[in-house]
Parts: structure tokens; C-alpha cells; sequence
């Protein structure tokens, strides 16, 4: 069991790291660390796919000479496709972490608080305020 | 290629592409005049007719044709496919008819809970939503599944939030961080799927999948891969302990963003699920690895309970969200049968329900609107009588819901009944359906009961202007799209067996 944990030495990093950050996007309550949880989710499933990727010996997924000939054998190279997943995720997991970035902005300028629960918790006291308003004018108006 | 036309094997393309094209022009074109959102509803309008068309071309020749499109012509194994069967036709009709009627009947309603400098932006993420939900139907490559599953994701969170307010923003995030768990373990489990077989085309896969299963190699990531992506995806689509998000982000959000989210982009994710069922692993796998009666049994739990908490809900809006719990709960009901016939009923139910949810939410939003933008539901006390086409809306979406004869609802609630007697749990998913079945009554009758009670005080109240014709006229089409689901569903269904079996 462990001499296989040892083998996949950077899988099993990759795989302790997506729980870190998943309990983390799961269980913060500021919503900068969930934030950061995310991205290290993100982070850990690229690592798992340049570890998954990587053929110790071969080169990178690029033509290169060797005495005036292009090596075209397959076997010399490793394979573009987790390289390309990579790339491709971590685009998203850009454009996914600038979005709830930009939100959680928005909720600060609302509520004056990171803490989705807070917030929560002003939204209804506000509403109570406005409940108590309501009635208060009512009882005015039949007096 | 011989059996169709080059112009329909190109449909599953352009009708991504067209959406994507508009999605991008739509802020370069004058925001005034609401022409963004008669652009976005004509491009939607062309690819339902494109899609119709696809249909028709499938079918017409009375076998369930299919074909694979090779993104950039590169070759199966490395290259991207888009795959289009019968179902697939059908469902992104229905997904086109859907989205334009929750344009059209919310047009004065999102002229006032959005504001004007923010229209055009609306329409780009309605595009992007619509796009991305035609590529979810047709990809063929678990990766550009993921992709499109994301911009869903950004799309989505962000039609909850382009109402502006405190609310919704709040709403938005919750929605967004229980969006971004999800697509996480999707993300994970697709690396994990990957490395296993080393493909990304859904066919491919499930080859390699086979080959594993038979030999019995690797059979732990195997079930690990396959319990994280049906937990992402039912995270995505609300599946009952994993739906806390949904009642805050459709309640809260202006009624066009409510219908297109429970109408439409639940059913994307659950329709991705099918296929990763049928397509990537195969049904003999889901039974061996015993996933059928996990989606089984959450499935029969978030009927129960989604309905119990519709019960307790006093904003309108609200309950029709918690109803939408019970009602994803109906769809992982027929797929957890794992049979061809519980897979079909799950796909009409999609259906009926992308037709009635839309509507009930667009009738809530007229009555409430009737009722001077009260939301709860005393409220709306007498509001029949001032908008009797939103009226006559819930009424018929609430006799759908309860499964009422000769109503969309029924049919799909009958062929879900009629699927599980093939399954071992029969006896449960018929209990399952009654009981779910009064549940949806005991809070629908009341609302029904409440907006037909005559009441003086609060119609001298009601100062709304008249519901517009456009209004009405996507009422009528509601209606009638219901009647039709209700009444002739039975060709429709053996049009799904049929899609299903080729999927």
C-alpha cells in the first residue's frame, strides 16, 4: 500500500490537495478562503493531470531535429492531450475565480461583510426592521 | 451521409455556433428600443426551427438515425465530436420553445427589475445559457462537456444576479459556491476517467470501460469516478440534499432568470448525467456498481421532502422553487430504474416539466405583478380576476404538477409508473409517486384556492397596467403546449424509447 502511495508520490499530493481544497470551499465561512479553497481544488487536479501526463525519458509534445531530420516517432514524445486539459482548465478556473471575486465585491457593498451567514442574518433583521415599520404605520394609521 | 442532407448534419454545429455569434455581437448592437432581447429571441427562435428541422430529418424516414460530428475534421479518437440522435433533436427543440416563451412572457417584467444600462447584458448571458445547454445536448467529449458545464455555471449565477439587490447578489454566491463543488468533482472525476481509459469521447470510453469491467481492473477509481461525477452533477442539478441553493437563487430572481434556471438549466446537467449512463459507462455497469439505486433512492427522497418543504413556503415564488426539488427528484426516479423505459419517462418528464415550470413561473410573476409586486401568497388573494390568463396559468401548471388527466404532468407521472414495474423496486416508486402526488396537491390547491377567492379590499389594490398581448400570447402557447404533452404524448414517448435506444 505504501510502496504504491510512493509511486504515485505526486498523485497522492494531487489527490490530499483537492480534499484540502474542497473542505475548504465547503467549510470557510469567509468567502476570500473559500475562494482560495477553490483554487487549490483547481490546482491539485492539474497537478494529478501534468503527474498522469508526464512519461519520465520522453520530450515535450514538440517537433524537434535531430541531425538535420525531424523525429516524427510518436514513442519520443509525450502526449498533448493533459497538457492541452490543463491549459484549458486553468482558464476556467481564472474566469470562475474573477466572477466570484467580483461578486463577492458586490456583497461586501451590500452588507459590509465576507461572511455568507452574516449576510444572511442582516437581510433578515433588515426585513424585520421593514416588518416592524409596516405594522407600526398601520397601527398609526387605524389610530 | 447518404441518409441525410449536409444542411441537417451541420444543424448540432451551427446551432451552438449561432448562439455563441449572437452572445458576442449582442453588446456591440444599440441598447435601446429593447432590440438585444428581439435579437437574442429571433436567433432562438431560428435554431428551434433549425433544431425542428433536425428532427424531422432523423425521423422522417422511420428509423432513429445518427451521426458523430467531427469538430475541425480531425479523426475519432483525437478529435472533438458533436453526436445528434432523436433525442437529442427533441430535447433542444423543446430547450429553443422553453427559453423563447420565458423571454417573451417576462418582456415587461424584466423591463422592471432590470435596469436599462444592464439589458443588453442580460440577453448576452440568456446566449451564452442557450448555448451552453445545445452543447451539453449534443457534445460527444466529456471535456467539452466540463467547459460548457462552466460557462453554464457563470451564465447561470449571473441571470440570478443582473436584478440588482442585496438579495440576489446573495442568492448569486450561494448559487456560485455550491455551482463551483460540483464542477469540481466533475472536473476530478473526468482527469480520473481520463487517466483510466485514456479517452475523451463518450464512445471511446465506454470501449475502454468495458474492456476494464470484464477484466476487473481498476474497479475502485472506476466507482470512485462514477460516485464523484454523479454527485457533481447532482449537486448542479439539484438533486434533494444538495438543493439548499435553488429555493434563494430562483425565488429571488427576476421571473424570466426563475423560469429559464428551473426550467431549463437543471435539466442540461441531468441530461449530461443520462449520458455519461447510457453512453460513457452503459447501463450494465451502472447496475454493477450499484449507482442505479443510490439516484433511486435520493430521487424518492427529494420528491418527498422537496415537496414537504414547498408546503411550509409562504413567498409563491418560493414554493414553486421547492416544487422544482420534487420535481428533479421524479427525473432521478426514472433514471435510477436504469431500464430504457425509466430512462424515456425521465426525458418526458424533462420535458413536461421545462414546459410547465417556465409557465407556472411566468403566471406567478403576472399575479404577483397584478397584486403590486406582493410576493407572498395571501397576497395574490382575487388575482384571477385581474389577469385571467396568469390565472389560468397556474391553474393548469398546478393540475400539471399533480399529475390532474389530460395535463402534461400526468402523462410523464404515467409513464414513470408504467417504467417501474419493470424494477425490482416497483412497489416503492408507485408509494413514492402517490405520496408525492398529494403533496403537490396539498400546497397547489390552496394557491389555486387563494387567487380564485373574490376579495374587495385587495382589488381596490390592484393598480397594475393590463398584462400585455405579449403576455397572453406566451400564456396560450404555455397552455397549449401543455394540452399537447397531455393529451397526444404517446408518439413523443416512442420518439424518446426510440432516442434513448440510440443514445
Amino acid at each position: 500500500m505504501l510502496e504504491k502511495l510512493l509511486l504515485n508520490h505526486y498523485e497522492a499530493a494531487a489527490v490530499i490537495l483537492s480534499g484540502i481544497g474542497l473542505t475548504n470551499l465547503l467549510l470557510q465561512r469567509n468567502l476570500i478562503k473559500k475562494i482560495i479553497g477553490l483554487n487549490i481544488m483547481d490546482t491539485a487536479v492539474y497537478l494529478f493531470l501534468a503527474a498522469k501526463g508526464y512519461v519520465a525519458g520522453r520530450a515535450a509534445p514538440i517537433l524537434f531535429e535531430e541531425g538535420g531530420k525531424w523525429v516524427t516517432n510518436p514513442d519520443v514524445y509525450v502526449n498533448p492531450v493533459p497538457a492541452g486539459l490543463v491549459l484549458t482548465g486553468i482558464v476556467v478556473s481564472v474566469s470562475v475565480t474573477a466572477f466570484a471575486l467580483a461578486l463577492t465585491l458586490r456583497l461586501y457593498e451590500h452588507y459590509g461583510t465576507l461572511n455568507i451567514d452574516e449576510a444572511l442574518l442582516k437581510m433578515t433583521e433588515q426585513q424585520e426592521d421593514i416588518e416592524a415599520k409596516v405594522s407600526q404605520a398601520e397601527e398609526d394609521v387605524l389610530a | 451521409m447518404n441518409e441525410i442532407s449536409m444542411f441537417a448534419f451541420n444543424i448540432p454545429f451551427v446551432s451552438i455556433f449561432l448562439m455563441m455569434i449572437s452572445a458576442i455581437i449582442t453588446p456591440l448592437i444599440p441598447n435601446r428600443n429593447r432590440l438585444p432581447e428581439k435579437l437574442s429571441c429571433w436567433v432562438i427562435s431560428i435554431v428551434g426551427v433549425l433544431s425542428a428541422y433536425l428532427l424531422y430529418a432523423l425521423t422522417n424516414s422511420g428509423q432513429s438515425i445518427t451521426f458523430n460530428f467531427a469538430m475541425g475534421h480531425f479523426p475519432a479518437p483525437w478529435g472533438n465530436e458533436l453526436r445528434a440522435g432523436p433525442l437529442e433533436a427533441v430535447l433542444s427543440l423543446v430547450f429553443c420553445i422553453a427559453m423563447l416563451l420565458s423571454l417573451l412572457g417576462n418582456f415587461s417584467s424584466t423591463q422592471e427589475d432590470i435596469a436599462p444600462a444592464r439589458r443588453n447584458i442580460f440577453c448576452v448571458l440568456v446566449n451564452l445559457l442557450t448555448a451552453s445547454l445545445l452543447a451539453l445536448t449534443y457534445t460527444n467529449d466529456l471535456f467539452t462537456a466540463y467547459v460548457f458545464i462552466e460557462i453554464n455555471t457563470i451564465a447561470a449565477c449571473s441571470i440570478v444576479a443582473v436584478k440588482e439587490g442585496a438579495e440576489t447578489v446573495r442568492a448569486a454566491l450561494r448559487y456560485l459556491v455550491m455551482s463551483l463543488v460540483g464542477s469540481g468533482l466533475v472536473m476530478i472525476s473526468i482527469c480520473l476517467l481520463y487517466g483510466l481509459t485514456g479517452h475523451l469521447l463518450m464512445q471511446n470510453m465506454h470501449g475502454a470501460i468495458q474492456v476494464l469491467v470484464t477484466t476487473q481492473n481498476y474497479m475502485m477509481p472506476l466507482t470512485v469516478s462514477l460516485a464523484l461525477i454523479t454527485v457533481g452533477l447532482a449537486i448542479k442539478s439539484a438533486l434533494y440534499p444538495f438543493a439548499a441553493w435553488l429555493p434563494d437563487a430562483h425565488g429571488s430572481s427576476t421571473n424570466a432568470s426563475s423560469a429559464i434556471l428551473s426550467g431549463l438549466v437543471l435539466k442540461g446537467h441531468i441530461f449530461i448525467l443520462i449520458k455519461i449512463f447510457c453512453r460513457v459507462f452503459g447501463l450494465d455497469v451502472i447496475h454493477a456498481l450499484r449507482m442505479d439505486t443510490v439516484i433511486f433512492i435520493l430521487g424518492v427522497v427529494a420528491m418527498i421532502i422537496g415537496s414537504v418543504h414547498a408546503l411550509r413556503q409562504k413567498n409563491v415564488k418560493r414554493m414553486i422553487a421547492w416544487s422544482s426539488v420534487a420535481q428533479v427528484g421524479y427525473i432521478f426516479l426514472g433514471v435510477g430504474l436504469n431500464t430504457i423505459a425509466g430512462i424515456a419517462a425521465a426525458c418526458l418528464h424533462i420535458i413536461v416539466h421545462a414546459t410547465v415550470k417556465p409557465m407556472l413561473f411566468t403566471a406567478a410573476g403576472g399575479l404577483s405583478s397584478a397584486a403590486g409586486h406582493k410576493k407572498g401568497l395571501h397576497a395574490l388573494m382575487g388575482t384571477f380576476y385581474v389577469n385571467r390568463w396568469a390565472g389560468l396559468g397556474l391553474i393548469a401548471g398546478a393540475c400539471s404538477m399533480m399529475g390532474v388527466p389530460a395535463f402534461a404532468g400526468f402523462a410523464s407521472k404515467l409513464s414513470l409508473m408504467l417504467a417501474s414495474f419493470d424494477s425490482p423496486f416497483v412497489a416503492w416508486s408507485l408509494a413514492a409517486l402517490a405520496a408525492s402526488s398529494v403533496l403537490n396537491a396539498l400546497y397547489y390547491v390552496p394557491a389555486v384556492i387563494v387567487i380564485m377567492t373574490h376579495s374587495k379590499d385587495a382589488q381596490k389594490n390592484f393598480t397594475a397596467p393590463p398584462p400585455t398581448k405579449l403576455y397572453n400570447f406566451s400564456m396560450l402557447a404555455f397552455l397549449i403546449l401543455n394540452f399537447y404533452l397531455g393529451l397526444f404524448c404517446m408518439p413523443l414517448l416512442r420518439l424518446i424509447t426510440r432516442g434513448v435506444n440510440v443514445l
